[in-house]
């Protein structure tokens, strides 16, 4: 059975299982989210949207759509994909699971919890309703899926003039107790207005086995609220990722999203902000290095609609082997939206010949007074620099790490919380394979 | 130290060295003048190792070691320092990672242990005192929005950090006005001793009234076809190439 077959022939049993209120406004939200997926279907390379992303190889898979979990994981399990040398609330989902043992959450000033317990509990009927899955693109057929079959993921509510004390992490841990998985997270969160938050997402797959995770997240930032949501992405060479991040601001709010895709077999990352006001400030940054056959696709949007907004866009791309990259920046300033800031960077550097990158600029602007910049750079390493650097005594993998490193500086300087920009430095400085002694 | 024997090299299949012979001794300073083309440049790069010369025939010899196998950073341990005509720019990496990663990796090529933070530090703030570097400056990007002067005498203070067996000076008069040029010039003297060498590549006699050297060499058209003490550079200066040819 094909899988499409599948999961809709499975919405029954998975409702059925739910305990949800048949009369809620959630059903009715999965009932016709299923519908437009049945409808619709997985995205094929004739959509636009997906012409560089190939889906098919990884829907011929025979994922196991509820999986049973082991309980068996630790914090010793664990212990390496969290950033520990910080204080923070953590969400631990084991197999699409929650984990209260290993996880830290908070009802005191905030709630950081679950979201199978924001959509069965009155108290939260209120929130839920006026959030959720009302971002969420609707011909956006994996969204639709992720809909269909929402149970779980992160629920953070953060009320007005809150300060989160520590940063939060979510992670999204897969077990390999099937063979071949999907799960489908969904988060869910409400920044009040002059609050303050910080996130930290991670997908891992603790085993060889297949996983592929289709996962959603809304963001939803009020007045004056500032968000710094990073996403670190280093998963198995047999996990593949799609991820759909929605964030509506109002106005004077500051939202930033860093995505460092470093590893994975498959990365699909739409990225969409909303303007719901005017003095927005919308930050989008991302790295990725990849390497074997890697392929990541980071898909974006800024949608101005209101005027003095701005959005700053920096995207860098390593890629080595027969890696492939795909950049998708799309900036519309509406009519309305006089007095735009908008800028976007892309650059890139192919080290091998069976390397690639597609590049798509997309700047669609229908006012008259603003300022709007887009520059797309692809190149290789700079041979006279490194000539430079070995008659200085550096050998040559070193020096091109370092000049890697040196490329992809600016990214890693956004990172704010400083213990977390020494785990990406790290990261990436392995991934270069070398270790420079040094932090840039 | 250095002996350079019937030195052919070419690039794209053109021949630019046709058979250059040379000696330096440990103490000397070498001057090698010439007008734009005649090689001075390639001859420099040659020497340090880069890959896209080829070498058709002949030998460079370090200390009795033929280098034609080395790597230009095994050369670079072996103690041989180029002073780029135009240095490189590398933001986001620090004038003093730089070096840090440049001592680290010599040394380690050298069979040596890394230096201690402690003893890197207090042998940055004495070279750089040597050479009137400003602190702020290690903190810039390397090469990265440097002036001309700023650029060149960057390139000294590597040369004081890593103390090579022999120093090539590519052009480092170039871009300099007559005070950097004065910086730069005392460094490398201060920097001299009877164990070290010095080959300077100019265009001008102006970089030998500060540093002096014991021999000059013209090159033209891809050889030395003229050699002598250091009055040679004043005749040039005089005179020009013409006469030569």
């Amino acid at each position: 059975m094909e899988l499409k077959e599948k999961l809709v022939s499975s919405f029954l049993a998975f409702e059925n299982k739910g305990g949800l209120d048949l009369d809620s406004n959630v059903h009715a939200l999965r009932l016709k989210a299923i519908k437009n997926f049945e409808n619709e279907g997985f995205p094929t390379k004739k959509d636009e949207e997906w012409k560089y992303t190939n889906l098919k190889p990884l829907l011929k898979h025979d994922f196991s759509l509820f999986p049973t979990t082991k309980n068996t994981v630790g914090f010793k399990n664990i212990r390496e994909y969290l950033i520990n040398e910080i204080e923070s609330y953590t969400l631990i989902f084991i197999d699409g699971v929650f984990s209260s043992f290993l996880s830290d959450t908070t009802h005191e000033e905030c709630d950081v919890c679950v979201l199978s317990s924001a959509l069965t509990r009155p108290k939260y009927k209120m929130v839920v309703d006026n959030y959720f899955n009302t971002i969420a693109k609707e011909n956006n057929s994996l969204a639709e899926l992720n809909t269909a079959f929402t149970k779980e993921g992160a629920f953070i509510n953060i009320p007005k003039n809150t300060i989160v004390p520590k940063p939060i992490q979510i992670l999204n841990f897969s077990t390999g107790s099937e063979k071949e998985v999907l799960l489908q997270p969904r988060n869910l969160v409400v920044v009040g207005e002059n609050s303050h938050v910080q996130i930290i997402e991670r997908h891992q797959n603790l085993s060889t086995n297949t996983t592929l995770t289709n996962t959603v997240t809304e963001i939803f930032v009020h007045k004056r609220a500032i968000i710094d949501y990073y996403k670190i992405q280093n998963d198995t060479e047999n996990s593949s990722l799609i991820d759909s991040t929605f964030v509506s601001q109002k106005q004077q709010s500051v939202a930033s999203v860093n995505t460092y895709s470093f590893g994975g077999k498959m990365t699909r990352n739409n990225l969409e902000f909303q303007h719901e006001g005017e003095h927005i400030t919308s930050n989008l940054n991302g790295i990725s290095i990849l390497n074997n056959k890697q392929h990541v696709d980071n898909h974006t949007l800024v949608n101005h609609k209101f005027p003095n907004c701005e959005s700053h866009e920096l995207y860098k791309g390593i890629y080595a082997d027969k890696s492939a990259g795909v950049f998708n920046g799309k900036v519309i300033v509406q009519q309305a939206a006089q007095k735009t800031n908008a800028f976007q960077q892309n650059n890139n550097i192919l080290i091998d010949d069976g390397a690639s990158i597609d590049a798509k600029p997309q700047l669609e602007i229908f006012a008259d007074d603003v300022k709007c910049s887009h520059g797309c750079t692809i190149g290789q390493l700079d041979e006279s620099a490194l000539f430079y650097m070995q008659s200085r005594g550096i050998p040559k993998k070193e020096a091109k790490a370092l000049l890697l490193f040196a490329f992809g500086n600016d990214v890693v300087e956004k990172i704010k919380i400083p213990q977390l920009k020494t785990r990406i430095t790290k990261l990436i400085a392995k991934n270069l394979g070398v270790d420079l002694g040094f932090e840039l | 130290m250095l002996e350079v024997k019937n030195l052919h090299a070419s690039i794209n299949d053109k021949e630019i060295l046709r058979g250059i012979n040379l000696e330096i001794k440990a103490g000397e300073v070498h001057a090698i003048m010439g007008p734009n083309g005649s090689g001075k440049s390639t001859l420099s790069a040659v020497i340090a190792g880069k890959e896209e010369y080829e070498v058709t025939e002949g030998s460079v010899i370090l200390n009795g070691e033929d280098l034609a196998n080395f790597a230009p950073e095994e050369r670079a341990h072996k103690g041989i320092f180029l002073s780029f005509q135009y240095p490189v720019e590398i933001p986001g990496v620090t004038v003093t990672n730089f070096i840090k990663t440049a001592i680290n990796e010599t040394r380690k090529g050298q069979g040596l242990e890394e230096l201690p933070a402690k003893d890197m530090l207090k042998l940055i703030r004495e070279k750089s005192d040597l050479l009137e570097i400003d602190r702020k400056f290690l903190s810039r990007s390397l090469n990265e929005g440097f002036s001309g002067g700023e650029k060149k005498r960057n390139e000294i203070f590597q040369m004081a950090m890593l103390e090579p067996k022999l120093a090539i000076l590519d052009e480092t008069d170039s871009g300099l006005d007559i005070d950097a040029l004065k910086i730069v010039a005392n460094g490398v003297n201060k920097l001299k001793s009877k164990d070290n060498a010095v080959l300077v590549i100019t265009h001008y006699q102006r970089l030998l009234d500060y540093i002096v050297p014991d021999f000059v060499h013209v090159l033209y058209n891809g050889k030395i076809v003229k050699s002598g003490g250091k009055e040679l550079a004043l005749e040039l200066e005089e005179k020009g190439y013409d006469w030569l040819k």
